[in-house]
């Protein structure tokens, strides 16, 4: 495990210094078919460090199958993705995760006969293979980091309950955190707030701006309010294309948007 | 017609469901609201039978279904959409509706449910597993109203769905909810979904049944007030 760990929010200020200049994420004509049906159909986008970018887009644009191509689940069958200075096409998933990319699906998947504190242990970097599992060690540092993640997504008072009796929003909140114990530079999130209440949102959209201050993160998520208390940018996708990109509050008044996605 | 009398419901030793009842009337829509962790999943999942019960009665239309395994409960007029939706991802589109005509004498999926999400219909021969997320929610939707239900139960119907579709959900389920004569129970975080849908609402706290409200006397703002810390 990294000693030099860094914990997101802490040593930012809350994300007040951003260097949002240089692009940690470049795609380029990405294009990818099912059953001859094209998913992705010539997708370019570019995604600044410690940038929140949000997509949103109708079911079925391809907002998921994009970030199954950027975690190497589903491979392009033309295009390029550039992160930073790799380019991830033809890399095997694992290799993808150990460059620094981590992603939380849609719904929620955690060890739920597990307790939370196991969970986040298991996810620790370092942990990984047989050796290192049997001879793991749940010693100062490790039980410390984890306790700071946990409070960080609201799970402190819950590291020793099973984390199959967390509600639907604290098993999300649970894999967010699991993402952060491997501290990956991009953050790919499906739908985190999907099962929320209202309060849990805004929390969350706290975490997530709190995140940011040190990684980059690209959200999909359906909650145009939730949208707008986050996004830096949001991209628009339309039948696996781009179709507009701005802030929150340009692209909900784009008459193609409404058209498509929000409703009249 | 739907009663539901002193239910009890544990995990392990957590007493999460806490002597619940409530009955639902001939086309009612009631909705089911609370924080979340307060027991509004586990309450469905009893109520289908994919929690087990340490107590209480469901009846439909006079019938005790609390003993019953689901698929007993589904052939007596419950119908089920499960939060994180559990379409088959192996099957069509059609063969997944269909997976839910067995007691419903349905031989073809019928034009309503086309009507209702053409997207479904456009998609009808591609596997389950290829639909996206909001997709998939549409079609276990679709495949719980293929069976015809008397009772439909519903654990957050609207997540994944795109604005547009939401909007449009809550209006049709209505329709579709006095056309066809059958009762909602619905569980929903999200109010403004809820308030174009329900005739009643209940909110469940730690387990038990605290508050209800019907459509006419609505106070939004109480509603509210439970539903954050």
């Amino acid at each position: 495990m990294r000693t030099d760990m860094m914990i997101p929010g802490e040593t930012h200020g809350g994300g007040a210094v951003r260097s949002q200049t240089e692009q940690i994420l470049q795609v380029r004509d990405l294009v990818v078919s099912f059953d001859g049906f094209r998913a992705i159909d010539g997708l370019s986008l570019g995604v600044n460090r410690n940038e929140l970018r949000v997509i949103i887009g109708p079911n079925g644009a391809g907002k998921t199958t994009f970030l199954d191509i950027l975690c190497g689940k589903t491979r392009p069958s033309s295009g390029q993705i550039i992160f930073t200075g790799s380019e991830l096409t033809k890399v095997s998933e694992y290799k993808i995760v150990r460059l620094g990319v981590g992603r939380k699906f849609q719904t929620p998947s955690v060890y739920e006969d597990l307790s939370v504190m196991e969970n986040f242990e298991i996810s620790i970097p370092g942990t990984y293979g047989i050796a290192k599992s049997l001879f793991f060690r749940r010693n100062g540092r490790v039980k410390e980091r984890i306790e700071n993640i946990a409070e960080q997504v609201f799970l402190k008072d819950s590291l020793n309950r099973k984390a199959g009796l967390l509600s639907h929003g604290e098993k999300q909140w649970l894999e967010i955190g699991m993402l952060l114990t491997q501290d990956p530079a991009l953050v790919l999130l499906d739908e985190p707030v999907a099962g929320m209440s209202t309060h849990e949102r805004e929390k969350t959209g706290e975490l997530l701006k709190r995140i940011s201050g040190s990684k980059s993160i690209i959200v999909i998520e359906h909650d145009m309010d939730f949208v707008k208390q986050i996004a830096d940018k949001v991209t628009v996708l339309h039948q696996g294309r781009l179709l507009c990109e701005g802030s929150a509050c340009e692209v909900q008044s784009d008459a193609r948007v409404i058209d498509v996605y929000i409703g009249h | 017609m739907f009663e539901i009398t002193g239910l009890n419901a544990y995990y392990g030793e957590s007493h999460i469901i806490r002597n619940v009842s409530f009955s639902v009337g001939k086309k009612e829509s009631v909705a089911i609201m609370g924080r979340n962790g307060m027991g509004k999943t586990t309450l469905l999942k009893s109520v289908i039978g994919m929690h087990p019960l340490r107590s209480g009665s469901i009846r439909i239309d006079g019938t005790e279904l609390s003993k019953a395994p689901s698929y007993d409960r589904v052939r007596q007029g419950l119908a089920f959409v499960p939060q994180g939706r559990l379409v088959f991802p192996h099957l069509t589109v059609e063969q997944n509706i269909m997976t839910g005509a067995e007691h419903s004498g349905h031989r073809s999926v019928p034009e309503y449910i086309y009507r209702f999400f053409p997207v479904l219909r456009d998609m009808r021969h591609r596997k389950g597993g290829n639909l996206s997320g909001g997709q998939q929610q549409m079609l276990a939707i679709a495949r719980a109203l293929i069976a015809e239900p008397t009772v439909l139960i519903l654990d957050e119907p609207t997540e994944g769905i795109q604005p547009s579709i939401i909007k449009e959900l809550a209006r049709t389920l209505g329709a579709l909810s006095k056309e066809r004569g059958f009762a909602i129970v619905v569980s929903e975080q999200l109010l403004s979904f809820v308030l174009d849908l329900a005739d009643r609402f209940l909110v469940l706290d730690r387990g038990r049944i605290v508050h209800e409200e019907r459509r006419e006397t609505l106070d939004q703002d109480k509603i509210r007030s439970f539903l954050t810390v």
